[in-house]
Order: C-alpha cells, then structure tokens, then sequence
C-alpha cells in the first residue's frame, strides 16, 4: 500500500497543527460563559498540492467547523493554519503563510486562492442574482476584471461547468439542483483558487447527477492543479473522490490515512464501526454488522478519556481515563487510538 | 404462498396545474405482500412517494387518482376469524369513517424529516396516545358462557396510554422512556426523534408500515440501529413494510422485492438479488454503476447517467428514459412507448429492448 503514489507532488500547500474552535456558552442576562462546546479540539492535518483530503464523520463531529475556521468565517480559539502562498512576498515566490495571523485587508487578499462550495445550492445562491452576478461577484469585490472580458470569464466558467452560454441571464430558481451546484462551483473557481472547501456538495443531489458532479470536480482537479478538501458524510463518496481521508469524532482527528489505507486496512474502532454501518448496495452481502450503541458524544460535556470508549466495544480501563495521543503509527497513517497495535480490525 | 395485503393496479395520479396537467404516476402496479418488505427506488420527483400517498388517500392537493385500483385485503383487527374483505381504496372519500380507521390504524407512516413531521408543542407521550385514542382498543370480557368468553373492545384511557407510550419507546430503544415520555421533540436528538416517529407508527400494531426515506436524514450509525429495529419489529409483528428510498445500499438491505421508477412509471421489478445480479432495464443498470462503492478502489470514474430528469410538462415521446439511455436505439425507443413485460419469470421490466418490435 505504501509505494502507492496518490499524489502528485510532495508540495505541501496548507499545513495545519493543533487548531481549536470551542464555542462559549452563554447564559444568564449578563451572557456569562458558563462552558464551551468543543466543537474542534486539537486538530492538525496537512494538504498536498492536487491532492484530496476527505473529512467524514457523523453530523456535530465537527467537519464544518474544521473548513470555516481554516478559511476565518469562524475564528480560531487557537492553532496555526500554514497556506502556501506568494501573495504578501517581497520576490514573487511562494512562502508559508499562517492564515490564522493575518489582518482583514490580508484576509481579503488570500480569499482569492481559497474558496467555498456548499451543501445546499438552493440557499447559497441569491435568489435576487442572476446568474452572471452571482459567478461574476468575486471578480468584481476583488477588481479583478471588468466589462466584455468578464463576461467572456463568466462565461467561459460556465461552459466549463457544464452550462451553456444562454444560462448567464437567467435567475437561480429556473435551475434543477444540479445545475445550480454547478453554479456553485463556476463561482468558487472564479478567482482562480488553489484550494477548495468543499462542504457536502453532493449530498443534497440525486444519484445520477452526484456522479456527474463528482465527475466533474475531478476533471477540473485534473485541469487546473486544484486542492481539495472534500466534508462529507457518505463513506462511499469521500472514498471515491479523496487521496487521503481523516476521520473525525467530536472535534477531534480519530484517524488519519490514505484512503485505500483507511478502508481495507482501519486502525481505530470508530473507522471500523462506521464502514461496517453503511448499508452496501449488494442483496448477497453477509457480514457482521458492528452496531454502535447510543448517540454521538455531546461535544460541550465530553466524556473523559477517549472520547469513543462509551460506543467502542474495545474499550478498557486506560480507554477510559487517558486521552489517546493522535500518532503516526504506519508511514501517513495516523490515529488516536490506544489499542491501535494490538486490535485486529476488519475493512471492508 | 404470500398472501397479499395491497394490491397497486395501473394507479395513475394526475396533478391539474396552471400550467398543465402533470402525470406524477402514471400505470404503476405492484403489490405488498403480507409480512414482507417491498422497496420504492427512484430519483427525485419520479412519484414514489406519491404512490405511497395515494394508498393512503393522502395526496397533497390537487393531486386525483384518475386511473387504476388500489385493493386493500382487510382482515379485522380485533377478530382475526372474519373473513377477508377487500376495500377498494381508491372509491373512499379521503376525509370518510373508513379511511380514517385505516391511515393510521392499520397503515402507519413514517417520515423523512423527524424534526418537521413531529409537533413541537406536545411531548412525545401525547404525540403517541394520540394515535392510540384513535385507533386502539382493549379487548375486555364482558360475558363468560360455558364454551366461549364473550369479548368486547374499549378504547383505552389516560393511564393505559401513557404505560403503553412508555412500553413503546422502550421497545424502540429510547433510553430512560419513564423520563422521556414527557420530553419535547427539540430535547432529543435526530435518531431518537426518528424512533419516536417508529413507535408512533408502530403503537397501534398496523398491517404495513410505509417508510418514506426514514434514514436519509440520519448519520450511518443511527441508520444501522433504525434499519435493525425495524427488521426486529418487523419479524415480531408480522408486519409488512413499503420502503421508499433513493438510497440502493438500504434497499439492498431491507427489501426482498424492488419497484424502480422513473419520471413515474415503474421501469423494473423483481427479487432483490436477481435485479442488483442481472439488472435488465438500462435505467437500473446505470443508477447501480452510478454510485460509489465502498471498499472499491478509489480514482476510477463513476459512470454517469447523461442529461436530467425531463421538465414533466414536456415529456419526451416514446420511452420517457430515451435521451439519457445508452441503449437508444434510433426510431423506437423515440416512437414506441415500451409495455410492462415479464422478461423473466418474476423479472418485470419496461423496455423495448425486451421487446419484439
């Protein structure tokens, strides 16, 4: 599995160690801060150039939050998020920039190289809008283009997206949800981004048109060199379209590896139960299915310890008490687990 | 044999909007058979759930069957030696006596949304006496003769409601049920909430439930427990169960038979494995190649179903799959609409390339 080369280059493009995001809770009249929820706790991960990091997870594990703190519409509690980029260099060439220090105007600036895709295309998009307000946007805030030349770029994004020409005057809700993630996504490559966040973008669209959509985002990896980093919670999405897949459990990283790593041959419990969960599309499928008993831990009062061990069938007394230290225990293979070594596990 | 329980007979349901008339289902016939589980695939919009509704008498306005049969094989609830009656679902006024003891009493329903489909003001033990005020009874003897008790059925009051809606939710797997049968929708979580939903339907022991995308909105982890549970309740109450999904690993799952439909005409059916082994009609082969399989490597493309779903006020002639089929063959598929046809013995499907034309 480890001559397996998934990525094509060893560049490293957003590097980011022990980020935190706890949100307070408030109560009272004097809003006092009675607690937080943790809803990324001690987070760090690393993105190559080209390459797709999936981030799965059940709902509140903190997927989400994990892509809006790095792109600031959250702000860190605390962490470091390292972007290549040569924006603010004196010489024109790329150097690590960490995202989390830098000023409003700085911030503005490196939005061009990071942008977003988002689940629901019917409420990301302004309804008001027409279509080449809304791709042409980010062009115009940056003053990047103007006039017939960005007419031509909008345009030229659409067709690429899979969208005709005729489409540019037209308003949101004249499209199927298809056609209005493809939207979504003319607009994120407008400015010619690096990396792109996206946040379940298939998950609200049929099968057919999930495939064209993932289709496509990988053609256009291919065409223009792009980084992704894929939230999802369909296993067998994120599989298909990610080189490397992070596996998380209230806020937390459990386990970390190339996809193909991570599926066949899963360290930590948690990974294990989760593929054993999702209903495979085959009548004569026989196995064992791990239920997980009980619900997801709730983030702002963690249980001590690992955080799985109340639904992990494994757990023992240290489960209970330590927090496992997150680890590289196979070259590119992480994961937080105390009984990694010893546990025989089953992938699919 | 399986005995059947409801009978779907080229039922066609028609929506009269201003701007036209939309066929939502158009000549779908299948049947639920008793105790066993039929799984509903198709995209969206493709009248799965309408079907559903229209066995119900429930559809959204201005919905009207215009066309076809619905049998229901109605055995008495409370006294299992009567006779088998058949009710013609279809001829009931929607809002009449016997549709109502029906749609709830003996067909239950669960919902996609549990956190849209549960009112927010009532706790979870009214939400379920509810629906045993109306529709269960408690047998009582009121005469004891010398070869027979005679019985008789009272419905049931404010005490034996609350230790059944408890009894419920234990069964359903809630934690604490003393506690949470007077808690809110909003202080459970999405699963739990689905599992109210469950024992709601479940608490008057109907014939069939009718589940409508009850996972989708749910984690895997919490899918795996409601598809355990319901499989469990189901063998322990001999109930069958009409399973409308888009999600093919569920339906794999759950179904011993499968209905495919698109832009509301069923395209195939037949058992389970022979239609995910030998799928016949190209709709279904590409929706199964469609979606990403775990365990399989990663990188390849996925097969894609070319096109969209056609606009339902401009249907395309012929076969409504021709412009996205891979199979298109010039000058039929354009021209003939395709019949249902037994390709197999128990293999039904609707495409002409199973036809001599």
């Amino acid at each position: 599995m480890a001559e397996r080369i998934a990525t094509k280059s060893e560049n490293i493009i957003l590097d980011v160690k022990g980020m935190k995001k706890y949100f307070p809770i408030q109560k009272g009249l004097l809003r006092q801060v009675v607690g937080y929820v943790k809803a990324v706790d001690d987070v760090s991960f690393f993105l190559r150039q080209g390459e797709t990091l999936g981030l799965v997870g059940e709902s509140g594990c903190g997927k989400t939050t994990v892509s809006r703190t790095i792109i600031r519409l959250y702000e860190p509690t605390a962490g470091t998020a390292y972007f290549q980029t040569s924006l603010f260099s004196a010489d024109g060439k790329p150097e690590m920039v960490n995202i989390f220090d830098l000023d409003k105007e700085q911030m503005k600036r490196i939005r061009r190289e990071v942008a977003m895709i988002f689940q629901d295309p019917i409420n990301s998009l302004n309804p008001r809008m027409s279509i080449f307000d809304i791709v042409s946007e980010p062009m115009v805030i940056h003053g990047v283009s103007a006039g017939p030349e960005m007419e031509e770029t909008v345009v030229t994004l659409l067709e690429r997206v899979g969208l005709r020409k005729e489409h540019i005057r037209r308003y949101p809700h004249e499209f199927s949800g298809g056609q209005r993630q493809r939207i979504g996504i003319a607009r994120a490559l407008s400015m010619n981004p690096k990396i792109i966040f996206c946040d379940e973008p298939v998950s609200a669209l049929d099968v057919s048109i999930q495939a064209q959509t993932l289709n496509l985002l990988q053609d256009l990896q291919a065409d223009f060199d792009l980084s992704y980093v894929f939230v999802a919670h369909d296993l067998s999405v994120v599989q298909h379209i990610s080189n490397r897949v992070a596996v998380m459990y209230v806020g937390k990283i459990a386990e970390l590896a190339y996809s193909d790593a991570l599926y066949n041959d899963p360290l930590h419990p948690y990974t294990e139960a989760l593929m054993s969960a999702v209903p495979k599309p085959d009548p004569k499928y026989q196995s064992e299915r791990l239920i997980m008993q009980g619900d997801v831990a709730d983030p702002s009062n963690p249980p001590p310890g690992c955080y799985f061990h109340p639904r992990c069938r494994y757990a023992v007394d240290k489960c209970r008490t330590e927090t496992p230290e997150f680890r590289e225990l196979k070259p590119e293979h992480f994961v937080a687990c105390h009984r990694a070594e010893e546990l025989k596990l089953k992938g699919v | 044999m399986s005995e059947p329980l409801l009978e779907i007979k080229d039922v066609r349901v028609e929506f009269e909007v201003r701007d036209g008339i939309i066929r939502a289902v158009d000549g779908v016939s299948y049947t639920v058979n008793r105790g066993e589980t039929i799984g509903v695939i198709g995209e969206s919009g493709c009248g799965k759930s309408i079907t559903a509704k229209a066995a119900m008498q429930m559809l959204p306005k201005p919905g009207k069957i215009t066309q076809g049969e619905i049998l229901y094989y109605r055995r008495d609830k409370f006294d299992p030696s009567r006779p088998t009656q058949l009710v013609n679902i279809t001829k009931l006024d929607p809002d009449g006596e016997l549709i109502r003891q029906i749609r709830g009493g003996e067909f239950a329903m669960i919902f996609q949304e549990p956190m849209s489909s549960l009112t927010p003001v009532y706790t979870t033990g009214t939400l379920i006496s509810e629906a045993l005020f109306l529709h269960r009874k408690i047998p009582v003897t009121v005469g004891d003769q010398m070869s027979q008790k005679i019985m008789q059925y009272r419905p049931v009051t404010k005490e034996e409601a609350r230790e059944i809606s408890i009894e419920m939710l234990q069964k359903v797997g809630i934690p604490k049920p003393h506690e949470r049968v007077d808690a809110y929708p909003h202080q459970l979580s999405g699963g739990q909430r689905q599992r109210v939903m469950i024992a709601i339907a479940l608490s008057c022991q109907p014939f069939m439930l009718i589940a409508d995308e009850p996972t989708t909105a749910l984690d895997v982890s919490i899918e795996a427990q409601i598809l355990d549970l319901m499989r469990e309740l189901q063998e322990s109450v001999d109930m069958s169960i009409m399973f409308i999904t888009h999600n093919l690993g569920v339906v794999a799952e759950m179904a011993k038979e499968i209905v495919v439909m698109y832009m509301g005409k069923q395209v195939e059916s037949a058992e389970t494995v022979s239609l995910f082994y030998e799928p016949k009609h190209p709709y279904t082969r590409a929706l199964l190649q469609a979606i990403p399989k775990i365990g399989r490597r990663s990188g390849e493309r996925l097969a894609s179903i070319k096109g969209m779903v056609p606009d339902p006020f401009h249907l395309p002639p012929g076969c409504v799959f021709h412009p996205r089929c891979p199979s298109f063959m010039p000058g039929k598929c354009d021209r003939i609409v395709p019949t249902w046809k037994e390709a197999e013995p128990g293999h039904w499907v609707r495409c002409l390339l199973y036809e001599d034309v």
